[in-house]
């Protein structure tokens, strides 16, 4: 397939490498230098010039592409892309935009602006918040079969119940699939006698009240209990979708916010929030508003320092949990190794959703894991499939290592998937794949 | 001294409302030629209208009307129309010197100060009266018939009226209605302000004439013997504009429980904001349901309902037979009569609260029964009425259900942020952020409203022993809430049976100032008051 992708900036470097290997890229970017750097540290063809303009995409190649991904930081250019490249091809075009309200108008008719897929950054990266918010041990949700089915990343601590268990001893929960472990930045795929140690990672798939049930049991006793306080720091859009969703779950979040109008707007459009103005990093405040008895205090402020520094303040103010909106990649895993209980990059969370169109094989829906270790496919599976036809103990023996089916969904009933367990077509699967077979596999599914 | 206010525009469209008054005028004097009776007022009101209108409008041939002329020609047009619409009252008192002897027995509305109040009262859709005697035998049923039509043309308001027909008030016509219509803002629902004017009085026209075929219906029905056709045109224009004047002396008293009942629904309808009206018959039911202030507006007079109704069933809601024999006021006959038909049954117990409710709190101020009957604290809930009032953009008066509403929401801000001084709180009404300019402007009203409120009430009693009148608080407190607030009836001897007769000429005329001050709301026509509004 060949992919044109508008835009080299994080996220369009990020979709690019993933696709570099299985798939033809080129890459617009009006940037020399960056144009420079992807010719030598991709395998794609990197162009320099106005994603907007038809000469360039003529060059780019856009009347062979099957699709075009329009990704820079700027909205209106990302739109113009699209509407460019379907005015004269008839390539499959995904826009990203911050702004929601784009977002509404293409969900609207459908194929505004001839976009045919829109993400937007801010409410993707909202709705991740909100998931990981929903389970208090969890690194990272992702849904799959419209819900039916979760795939959850646990950090697992001394003095959880499952750490220094074997797979199958900790396997008590019921529709529960243990897909991988991941240690020191390798993924482990477990096997009934693998160890669960402290400080290990494991990586569950099954239906949501398993997982919130394993969460339940993974977390020690005091501090469990669903999120009922959550303060959202910083008044970004972000911030914004994250308050109107949890709003929509029946919770009254706290905002606090520096600037007296974009307070005094957000208190207006979120009418389940109390909104404070104050600044967040004076501690006196934040003692007075009990910001430590918050379950979770999310901090989405502009820059990535102060995130951290409201995260430690409210980690030492007694939080029970810290998510921070992390702007820069390489700081998602030093922020967590001082302290902040969950990083989020918003890029890699539009990365993650554009990457999902770009895969063979009929993929509804694809996490990545650690970034890019393994990944976790939603697949509607059919007759040629291999899955179909034998039971999943035989499935297993003719795929390597490093796939492991996790859930079924079959006529949107939840299955577990066990080693008798036979597949049929139009069964929904989710399947955890280590990078490394996933070209191999992917075909085959 | 040169003035900021181009006063010859305001006044040159004022002329123009008031020649066209003569056209409403025809609906009594066609009343007169049916029943036989004079049409001299009319006529001699059509010529004085006419003239005046014509030489006030060539004051300025072509007006340009900016915010400021605004304010002056609606305060202007509603002392005019009041002044103009006096002129049928002396006629028939007087007669015309020289030419006729008096048409009609001499009556209270022999004195000028009479004839203005009745004729203000009527167009602020007041419905208090000075009228000692109300019956056909003293006043000509087009003299009365005159007298309900004042109140018809004052409800939906008649600067409304005209910013629907005439042209030349579209532009600046938004700022006219802003200044005559009840409640904070108006509400455009068409881009043209004519056309939603026009709409406006459509759905009030609408509902007058259903209700009066209902009601006549009723009479060829057999079930509302005293609603002949007169009457229940009669009625039909004094309940949409919640007027609250009767060609009856005993008000609705007069008519069967199912009149009553026919007139509950149109006074509730006349209540409510006729913006939702428009919504519910054009678009969208689902608006008017989950409007906020329809919803306080049902809850307060479902909760108000239910306390009186409660009252009444169990007999203690009206005055003891000791005071009902000690009191003056208290026709002891009456009392019992009246408790004796409604102590212990249900449908006249909620009727009668349900219709007085209604009838106050939208300041209709019609009146099912003597309500001076009922015992203290029954009283003291409908004086507490008078001061909620209808919706905002409906034709009721008093403070306004929308501005209680943002009161009470705005203090319970005051009293979160008191703990949370960081708290940022809109005050929403419905899903919408009120902005904090309008929340200051619903707390500098409402203040004001209670200010006058209670200064007037301070002056009407001053008043009162210097003339050697006999009043009692209750009274006094009544009279000014009542015509401030565009009610009608008050306590005692103002009560719907009674009359503001008794007061001196200069409450009186104070009095027309509280009618004309609260039909517009106080702004609009204190703003004239002002040294900054007149220079430059």
């Amino acid at each position: 397939m060949r992919v044109i992708i508008i835009g080299a900036g994080q996220v369009g470097e990020s979709i690019a490498s993933d696709l570099d290997r299985s798939h033809e890229v080129v890459v617009v970017e009006r940037d020399s230098n960056r144009v420079e750097d992807l010719t030598y540290s991709l395998d794609v063809l990197a162009i320099q010039g106005d994603g907007t303009s038809l000469s360039v995409l003529r060059e780019a190649g856009i009347d062979e592409a099957d699709m075009l991904i329009a990704t820079t930081d700027n909205d209106e250019t990302n739109i113009v892309a699209c509407a460019t490249a379907k005015a004269i091809s008839d390539a499959f075009t995904v826009a990203r935009v911050k702004n929601t309200e784009h977002l509404r108008t293409w969900q609207h008719s459908g194929d505004a602006f001839g976009i045919d897929f829109m993400v937007c950054t801010n409410l993707l990266a909202a709705e991740a918040i909100v998931r990981i918010i929903g389970l208090p041990a969890a690194r990272d949700v992702d849904p799959f079969a419209e819900g039916r089915v979760q795939m959850a990343e646990f950090e697992v601590s001394a003095d959880s119940p499952v750490a220094d268990q074997t797979v199958r001893e900790a396997d008590r929960f019921d529709s529960l699939t243990f897909a991988a472990i991941l240690r020191n930045g390798e993924v482990v795929i477990p096997r009934g006698e693998s160890v669960i140690s402290a400080g290990d990672r494991v990586v569950v798939i099954g239906s949501p009240e398993s997982v919130q049930g394993f969460s339940d049991a993974l977390v020690p006793a005091d501090s469990l209990g669903s999120p009922d306080e959550v303060v959202i720091v910083g008044g970004s859009e972000v911030s914004y979708h994250v308050a109107r969703l949890l709003e929509e779950r029946g919770l009254r979040p706290r905002l606090i916010e520096y600037d007296a109008d974009r307070a005094r707007r957000l208190a207006e459009q979120l009418p389940g929030t109390i909104v404070m103005e104050s600044d967040a990093t004076n501690a006196e405040f934040l003692e007075r508003e009990h910001v430590g008895d918050a379950d979770v205090v999310v901090s989405a402020l502009g820059s990535d320092e102060k995130n951290l520094l409201v995260s430690l303040l409210a980690t030492r103010l007694g939080a029970a949990r810290t998510v921070a909106v992390i702007d820069t990649p390489a700081y998602v895993e030093l922020f967590e190794a001082v302290g902040v209980d969950v990083g989020l990059n918003p890029r890699e969370v539009v990365a993650e959703e554009i990457t999902r169109f770009t895969h063979e094989g009929g993929a509804e829906n694809v996490a990545l894991i650690e970034s890019d270790k393994a990944e976790v496919l939603e697949i509607e599976v059919d007759r040629d499939s291999i899955l179909v036809g034998q039971p999943i103990r035989e499935v297993m023996t003719e795929l390597p290592s490093g796939v492991v089916i996790g859930a079924i969904t079959r006529q949107d009933e939840f299955v577990t998937p066990r080693g008798d367990t036979v597949i049929e077509p139009g069964d929904h699967v989710v399947v955890f794949v280590a990078i490394e077979v996933l070209d191999d596999v992917g075909p085959k599914l | 001294m040169r003035l900021r206010v181009d006063y010859r525009a305001s006044l040159s469209l004022v002329g123009t409302v008031l020649k066209y008054l003569v056209v409403p005028l025809t609906l009594p004097v066609v009343v007169a030629l049916y029943y036989g009776e004079s049409v001299a007022p009319f006529l001699v009101t059509m010529l004085v209208t006419a003239a005046v209108g014509v030489w006030l409008e060539r004051l300025e041939p072509e007006p340009d009307l900016r915010a400021r002329e605004g304010f002056l020609m609606v305060g202007v047009t509603w002392l005019a129309v009041a002044l103009v619409g006096a002129i049928p009252y002396l006629v028939e008192a007087h007669g015309i010197p020289f030419l006729l002897g008096p048409l009609s027995p001499a009556s209270t509305l022999a004195n000028p100060v009479n004839a203005l109040f009745e004729s203000m009262s009527g167009f602020s859709t007041t419905g208090s009266t000075v009228l000692g005697d109300i019956s056909f035998e003293t006043h000509t049923r087009a003299i009365m018939m005159w007298r309900q039509l004042t109140q018809w043309l004052g409800g939906m308001g008649i600067v409304v009226l005209a910013v629907a027909i005439l042209p030349e008030l579209s532009v600046g016509g938004a700022q006219l209605m802003d200044a005559e219509a009840p409640g904070p803002g108006i509400e455009k629902l068409t881009p043209r302000i004519a056309e939603t004017a026009r709409v406006l009085w459509g759905a009030y026209l609408g509902f007058t004439v259903l209700e009066i075929l209902l009601l006549y219906g009723l009479h060829r029905g057999g079930m509302a013997p005293q609603m002949d056709f007169y009457n229940a045109v009669a009625h039909g224009l004094t309940t949409m504009p919640t007027g609250g004047f009767s060609p009856e002396a005993r008000s609705i008293e007069a008519f069967s429980a199912a009149a009553q009942w026919v007139i509950i629904p149109f006074m509730a309808v006349a209540g409510t904001n006729f913006a939702l009206i428009w919504h519910v018959l054009a678009d969208d039911p689902r608006t008017l349901v989950e409007d906020r202030e329809f919803r306080a507006y049902l809850g307060v007079v479902a909760v108000l309902t239910t306390i009186i109704a409660g009252l009444l069933f169990s007999g203690n809601g009206f005055v003891t037979p000791e005071a009902a024999t000690g009191g003056q006021t208290y026709d002891a006959a009456y009392v019992v009569d009246t408790a004796g038909g409604i102590v212990g049954s249900a449908e006249p117990s909620i009727r009668a609260a349900l219709f007085q409710v209604l009838a106050i709190v939208t300041t209709t101020g019609y009146a099912s029964l003597d309500f001076n009957a009922w015992s203290a604290p029954t009283k003291y809930l409908l004086l507490f009425a008078m001061f909620i009032g209808g919706s905002a953009g409906s034709t009721g008066g008093g403070i306004k259900i929308v501005r209680w509403y943002v009161i009470l929401k705005s203090v319970r801000r005051e009293l979160f942020t008191t703990s949370h001084p960081e708290a940022v709180r809109p005050v929403r009404l419905g899903g919408r952020a009120l902005d904090e300019r309008a929340v200051r402007g619903i707390y500098a009203f409402t203040l004001l409203y209670l200010v006058i409120f209670a200064v007037a009430t301070i002056l009407l009693g001053l008043d009162a022993v210097r003339v050697g009148l006999d009043v009692t608080a209750l009274e006094l407190l009544s009279a000014s809430a009542t015509t401030i607030g565009n009610v009608g009836p008050g306590f005692g001897f103002l009560g719907p049976m009674g009359g503001f007769g008794e007061f001196s000429n200069a409450s009186k005329l104070l009095m027309v100032g509280l009618m004309w001050i609260g039909r517009l709301e106080i702004l609009p026509v204190l703003v004239l008051l002002t040294p900054e509004y007149w220079r430059r």
